[in-house]
This record gives structure tokens, sequence and C-alpha cells, in this order.
């Protein structure tokens, strides 16, 4: 089997228990004292990476975390260490600086393709998405800039030789797709059940090594392409209705014509 | 909200995935079994338990044979009615379906009343109580009956007085933190509105989304929180209560310091509605912690555990606001009965603690946290552990301890215990009472005892210890009392650390306390309410 070197990219996300709050100027989501956690996917794709490694002995030679994001996005780097990543990569984003506050996933896809032509990596595993932008783009936009295949919303990953076997779940049933090496994996939520982080494995995570870059580390143009024009909440959910009897609920449900 | 995010609230939570939204209130619980039935078959005792099948609720006056209906109280004649409905509005099981006003939240206990009242302010309580008195109609004050003894509904044809109506927030003072409010505001909602203001209510508890703050008060209950916050007699600052004559007893003081004559409130605090209507509450609220980690360890001995909680009390001092002891046991019934993945994989230990750190700067306490944690590693005082990355894994590894309630009753039923004992011996109730089922033969595969599970808030002295049974047996009763409470007694600690006495521990009162503070207890209940109109048959026998 191909010895593996994987990249894993990690975003610094609102924890998905938080209920996001739109700010006053309606121009992002609030995140200033809001708790802060990994990107749910990209919990799946470190997972999933060391999973790899315990099933195939041997063969993964290194799993690689990834952030571009603030000074903090370490702490998120360390959790992904603790669950078994071997080392990690930070991009310190200036949040101050124009651009470099919310990288559009263009910039990320070439930041990572930089990344992985540095340090040699042959896969990829990310997330399908990450939850706070919902954009979807990153991983399919990122093979297309290596030339390599793609295989997304994976539920199962297979490795056999120098190919991967990927099955996701689509409507009516699951799909297997095979992909050659080097290849981009995007996960999906029914993947695996991410580990804790144990507290021996949070020791040893603090002498893995993490190195730090900014921006202009890489050679990419970081072009915004995108306009936010405007951020709402979502309408809030009507309340519920009684009706007194059987008869009652007729007649309303044809009021509302929905029979 | 975006879908992703919705989605992985559904899938991720705790426990179901069926409200993504609605914080899983059923599953804190402070330990007790819910939504299921008593047994007919089962004789009456003072353990909780529980069946799965759906029945009719047995008549509490038929499980308690010997509590026999007062001929000193009035029956309620249609005068009565007519007179109260002029006070406020009422239910009548005439026309009205008061079944949920005669049942607990158990469905362990079943009352008779006919008629429910819904006061809508102190002045209409003191006129239901004044009428009460003079006819000598008895009452039982209700909240949001979550109460674990059977003290929220009648037992014959006591009327209930549903606080219901009473909900209204009086006023909040965000200087001091203090709170006044009418006695029916749902504890959570009286929380969600601090919230708000960036504080907190100091007590929590599983039934959070039902109970009444004026509940909470006439139960002196505990919860998750006391630990950091203290008990309820150091919060409360002030009650207002309706006497059973109708007189009304201002004592809302929203000062801290009050030194001037007897702290009456304080005989409100834990009076189970025998001495008097409370009406509103006015309580002190702590700042809302911006910051939260918990963590989740194995430990090999109960001397150990006990290290262990030394170093968190003076290691993480103010910032610890839990400390909950669950042994193997209840961990693998958990695990067994949910299907769920432990969250440690290594060898098993014979206890798991699950800590909780309350604070205001996150990296401080990560910092304190992990220090107090990696150091405990270390000295191998602790064998494994892990600390949440993020807010659902917290709630994952909160629903390893609040779970454990749920799950004993699986088998069939479980008996329940809710005691307070003297730290150092804390877990050698549940060794004790273990052996003894070895010892009678009545422990393991095919036997009635499907095993003996100790878990509770450690950081209180207070330990749960339940039973999980595969059906209701007399020898498993004979086992167990009155042994447990033999043994709380030598130990002077608690028959009923939390939950109260209401029906269910009316009995065995004595196992806590001596016969001159129960005639202490006594002459004050008769000084109250000398035509013992309030919540009769409960409490303690007058
Ligand atoms: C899931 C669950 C978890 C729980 N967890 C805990 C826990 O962790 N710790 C703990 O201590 N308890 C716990 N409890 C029990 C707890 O005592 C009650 O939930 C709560 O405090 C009672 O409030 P309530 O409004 O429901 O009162 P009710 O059940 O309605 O009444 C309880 C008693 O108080 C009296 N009463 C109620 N309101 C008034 C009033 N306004 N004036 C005078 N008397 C009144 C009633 O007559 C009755 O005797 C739990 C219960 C449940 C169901
Ligand atoms: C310099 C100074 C500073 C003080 N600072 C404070 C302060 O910061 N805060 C504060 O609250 N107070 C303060 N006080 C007053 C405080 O109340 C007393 O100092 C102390 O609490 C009383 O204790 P004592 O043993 O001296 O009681 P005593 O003065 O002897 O008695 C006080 C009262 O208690 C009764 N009493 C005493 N012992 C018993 C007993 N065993 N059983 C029953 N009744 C008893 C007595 O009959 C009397 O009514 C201060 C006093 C002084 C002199």
């Amino acid at each position: 089997m191909t010895s593996l070197r994987i990249l894993v990219p990690i975003k610094r996300v609102i924890d998905y228990a938080v209920k996001p709050r739109v700010n006053a100027t309606k121009t992002a989501v609030t995140t200033s004292g809001v708790k802060m956690s990994m990107n749910p996917f990209d919990e799946l794709s470190i997972e999933e990476s060391v999973r790899l490694r315990e099933r195939h002995k041997g063969a993964v030679a290194d799993i690689l975390a990834f952030s571009a994001g603030p000074a903090k996005a370490a702490d998120t780097l360390r959790t992904a260490m603790a669950m078994g990543a071997d080392r990690a990569l930070l991009v310190e984003l200036d949040e101050k600086r124009a651009g470099e506050s919310d990288l559009e996933p263009l910039a990320v896809a070439k930041l990572l393709k930089e990344v992985v032509n540095g340090e040699g990596c042959n896969m990829v595993i990310c997330g399908k998405q990450s939850i706070d932008d919902d954009s979807g783009q990153t991983g399919q936009m990122l093979a297309g800039l290596l030339g390599w295949g793609q295989a997304t919303q994976a539920a199962k990953v297979e490795v056999q030789g120098d190919e991967v076997l990927v099955t996701k779940e689509v409507d009516g049933g699951e799909e297997v797709v095979r992909v050659k090496l080097p290849a981009v994996v995007t996960t999906d939520l029914r993947l695996n059940e991410p580990r804790y982080a144990t507290l021996p494995n949070i020791m040893k995570a603090k002498k893995k090594p993490m190195e730090k870059k900014t921006l202009a580390d890489f050679n990419v143009e970081f072009k915004k392409r995108l306009e936010t024009v405007e951020v709402i909440e979502p309408p809030p959910r009507q309340g519920g209705g009684k009706v007194d009897s059987v008869d009652g609920l007729i007649s309303r449900l044809k009021e509302l014509g929905a029979i | 909200m975006t879908p992703a995010r919705l989605i992985i609230r559904a899938i991720r939570r705790p426990g179901s995935i069926i409200h993504p939204f609605q914080r899983p209130v059923l599953l804190r619980l402070g330990g007790q079994r819910f939504n299921t039935t008593e047994s007919h078959e089962r004789p009456a005792t003072t353990a909780t338990a529980t069946t799965s099948q759906k029945k009719q609720v047995r008549l509490t006056a038929e499980s308690y044979p010997n509590i026999k209906r007062d001929s000193r109280f009035a029956k309620l004649t249609s005068e009565d009615v007519a007179h109260f409905s002029s006070i406020c509005p009422v239910l009548s099981a005439e026309s009205d379906d008061i079944e949920a006003f005669n049942t607990d939240w158990m469905r362990k206990y079943r009352g008779q009343t006919r008629l429910v009242l819904k006061p809508k302010s102190t002045a209409d309580v003191s006129e239901i109580l004044k009428y009460s008195n003079s006819r000598s109609l008895a009452v039982v004050p209700q909240g949001g009956n979550t109460g674990l003894v059977g003290g929220s509904v009648p037992i014959y044809d006591e009327i209930v007085i549903s606080m219901n109506s009473m909900n209204n927030i009086r006023s909040f003072d965000p200087v001091s933190g203090i709170l006044v409010c009418d006695a029916g505001v749902v504890l959570e909602t009286a929380d969600n509105y601090l919230a708000d203001q960036g504080h907190i209510f100091p007590l929590d508890l599983g039934a959070k989304g039902s109970c009444h703050v004026g509940g909470n008060v006439a139960t002196n209950a505990g919860g998750l929180r006391l630990l950091r916050y203290g008990s309820l007699h150091g919060t409360v600052l002030g009650v207002e209560a309706v006497l059973p004559d109708g007189t009304i007893l201002d004592d809302l003081s929203t000062l801290r310091k009050n030194n001037t004559g007897y702290d009456l409130k304080q005989l409100f605090i834990g009076s189970e509605g025998t001495i008097g209507v409370i009406t509103a509450v006015s309580i002190i609220c702590p700042q809302r912690p911006s910051a939260q980690n918990v963590a989740l360890f194995g430990v090999n001995t109960f001397e150990k555990v006990q290290e262990t909680f030394i170093r968190a009390k003076r290691e993480l001092g103010e910032i610890l606001s839990a400390f909950e002891l669950m042994d193997d046991t209840s961990q693998r019934c958990v695990a067994q009965v949910t299907g769920k993945k432990r969250p440690l994989d290594g060898e098993e230990t014979k206890f798991y603690v699950l800590i909780e750190t309350s604070g205001s700067n996150k990296e401080h306490d990560d910092e304190k946290l992990e220090k107090f944690l990696m150091a405990l590693m270390e000295d191998e005082t602790i064998a494994d552990g892990v600390l949440a990355q993020d807010e659902t894994q917290a709630r994952n590894l909160w629903s390893w301890r609040e779970g454990i309630p749920e799950v004993c009753g699986h088998w069939g039923g479980v008996y329940k215990y809710d005691v307070s004992i003297p730290l150092k011996e804390l877990y050698s109730l549940v060794e004790d009472v273990k052996a003894r089922f070895i010892e009678y033969g009545l422990l393991g595969e095919g036997e009635a005892v499907v095993d003996v599970v100790g878990y509770g808030h450690m950081g209180d002295s207070n330990l749960h210890l339940n039973v999980p049974v595969r059906s209701y047996d007399k020898r498993v009763e004979e086992v167990l009392e009155p042994f447990v409470y033999e043994w709380i007694q030598k130990r002077r600690g608690s028959i009923s650390a939390e939950h109260g006495l209401g029906v269910a521990k009316r009995e065995y009162v004595q196992y806590s306390r001596g016969e001159t503070e129960l005639s202490v207890m006594r002459s004050l209940k008769n000084h109250f309410d000398p035509k013992g109109i309030m919540n009769p048959y409960k409490y303690i026998k007058t």
C-alpha cells in the first residue's frame, strides 16, 4: 500500500451547540465572547486519518493538521494533535487586515495546494463544508487546482493499494466511488464518531511540533471575489395553535389551503 | 443558523435526535426515574419503584392503607365551590380533566381531589386559605408537580392550590443581582430571564423546565450547582407567604443582611407546604459564568477519589462547580442500555468522576484545569481521563452522569435512596448493600436484583443508591429495609438528602432526627397550622 502523507485542514468556528447571533450592522455573525470549537466535519477528518493509521499499521507516515485562522486556532490544532495528528501548521491571519479575516474557499484551496506541494502530501481529508459559511467548495477546488481525483461526502473510507474506495450516502442508497491516490476526500457526518481527547494524549500533544506562518509566506493571491450583501436571522418559528376537535382541525387545514 | 449546524446538532446531541433545539430537560435528572408507572403488585416502600407498562397509577390511599382520611376535615360542598369560584379560576372534577393535578411526576402517587384552585395574586391565596381554614377544608399547595416524594399531590380529597397562574417576575436589580418573583415562575423561565441580564439562578436541576421557584424553595432543592452556589438557605433573602388562616407574612426582604429578629423565611425553606403557601421569593443571583469546562476521569479506589476531591477544592478553588461520582456499575448500565461508546476506552476503573469548572476567563480556567489534571495523571491519582473539547462533548460527558437514573429502570424496576453520608463512608453503603444481596442469594443472572449502583453529588456528600431489579420482590425489600435506614442512622447521615419527606419518607424521619427535634417540629407545625389543613398526612407525623 502507498505510504500515506495526509493533510487535514481544520477550521475554528462557533461551537455547534451555540446559537449564532447576527451583529448589529448585519454584516456577519458575532464571534467575540462566543465559544469557538473545531468545525465538526474536521473532527471527522482527523478521526478518519487516525483510524486509517490504526487499521493499516505503518501505512500512514504523516498526519498534518493545518489551519488558517486567528492565533487562537492554535488551540484547535492542539485538539487535533490530541486526537492523533502528528504535527500542525498554523497560518496566522491578521483579523484587522482587510481580506484576512474571512478567507474565501478559493483562497483556502490555493493555500492548501501550496502546503500539499511543500509538504509532499498525497492525500487530503477535509470536511465537506464548515458550519459557519456552509460554502462546501474547498475540497473540490483543491482537487481541481492539484489535478487530483476527488471523492466527496465520504460515509466510509477504505484504502486499497494505491486506491481509495469511498462510500457515500445518496438518495435511495449508497454510491461507491474509487479514486486513485493522490486524492482529496471530503467527509460527511456519518463517517465515524470522533474520539475524546484523553489526558495522556493532551499531554503528548503539547510536545508535538506546531509551525507558524503568515500569508506573506505563500505565493498566493488573496483577492476577494465575493461580497456579503447582508446577514439576517432566519424568521422566527411561528407558534402553534390549538384546535378543539377533529372537525376543527380539518376546517383549519382547509382554511390554510393545506387540504 | 446554517443547515449543517442544525443537522449536526440533531445528530450529535446526547440521547435523542428528536428536538434539535430543546435542552434535554428530562435527561438532567437529580436521581430519579420517570415516565413510568407503579406496578399494582408492589407493596408500598419508600424506594421509588417503576415498571415500564403504562397503567393507571395506584391511589396513594391504597398503597398506604395505614393513612386514614382525617375526619376533622370537612367535605367539599357546592357552596364551597361557588365561594372559591368567586375568588379565582377553578377546575373541578365535574367539568374538567384534573387528573394531572392528582398524579405526581413519577406516576407513583395519586390523590382524589375534586377541586383545583388557580389563584392569580397573593390576595387570592389569602382569601382561599382564610375560607379553607374557617371551614376546615384541607389543601395541598402545588408548584410544578415535579417533587419526588409524593408531597405535591393530595392523598384524599384535599383541595389543590396550583401556583401556575402566579408567574410574574416582580423585579431584578442588576447591581446587587437580587431577583424578586412570584412563587409560580418556572425555574427555567427565571434562569432565561437572568441569562439576558448576565446572571444565573443559583440552582439548577433536571426538572427546571417544569418546577417552580416556589416549589424549589418549599422543598429546599439542592441540584447540580449546590457545590458552587450553596443551598437556598443562603441564597434566598426573603419569602412572602400566606399562613393557614389567611394572614400574609411579608418577609420579602431584598437585603443581604437583616439581623432584626428571628429569621422567619428560613422556616419556609424546605417546609413542603405544611405551614403556609409561599407566594413570592427574593433570591440573590450570581454573575453567569462565561467559560465552562467538563472533564471525566477514571479512579481506581475511593481513597483516591477523596484525594482528588481535596485537590480539586484546593487547586481549582473558586472555579469548581461540580464534582460528581459514578461507580463502574453505573457506567456499565448506561453503556448497556444506551448502546453508546464509553468516553474512556482503556481498562475499566472502579470509579468515575465528572468535574465541571465555571469561571469568567476561559484561558485562565483552561490552564488551571489542565495543570490540575496533568498533575493527577502524573502521580497516578487518576488512571485515565478525557477533557471535553467543545460544548457537545461537554454535554455528552454529562449524559454519562445524568443518564444513570433513567437507565437503572431498564430491567423492570428500581429501588432508589437519596441519602447524605459523611464523605469518608459515602460509598461503603453501596458495598454493604451489595454484600447483603449476595449473602441472601438475590443478586445475579436470573435473580431479582440486577446489580447495586452508586452515584451522586460527591461534592455535597450526597449519594444516590439505586438497586435495579428485574421485578419487585418482597425479599429484596426485606434485605433493603430497615437495613439502609439503620446504616444511615449509625453514621448520623440523612435518609433524605435533597428530595424531602412528603409521603415517601415520613415514616422514617426518626432515623435522622431525634425525638426532641421532632417534638419541636410538631409544636412549630401546630403553632402555624392548628387545624392541620396544610398538606396533611405528610412530612412528619403530627
Ligand atoms: C427530573 C427531576 C430532577 C430533579 N433533580 C433534583 C435535584 O437534582 N435536586 C433536588 O433537590 N431535587 C430534584 N428534583 C426534585 C425537586 O425537589 C423538585 O423538582 C422541585 O424542587 C419541586 O418543585 P415543584 O415546583 O415541582 O414543586 P411540587 O412538586 O409541586 O411540590 C413539592 C412540594 O412543595 C410544596 N410546594 C410547592 N409549591 C409551593 C408553594 N408555592 N408554597 C408552599 N409549598 C409549595 C408542595 O406542597 C410539595 O410538598 C428533581 C425532580 C425531577 C422530576
Ligand atoms: C471590634 C469589634 C468589631 C466587630 N465587628 C463586627 C463585624 O464586622 N460584623 C458583625 O456582624 N459584628 C461585629 N461586631 C459585633 C459582633 O456581633 C460580636 O463581636 C460577636 O459576633 C459577638 O460574639 P461574642 O461572643 O462577643 O458575643 P457576646 O457579645 O458575648 O453576646 C452577644 C449576644 O449573643 C448572646 N450570646 C452569646 N453567646 C451565646 C451563646 N453561646 N448562646 C446563646 N446566646 C449567646 C448574648 O446573650 C448576646 O445577646 C464587632 C464587635 C467589636 C467589638
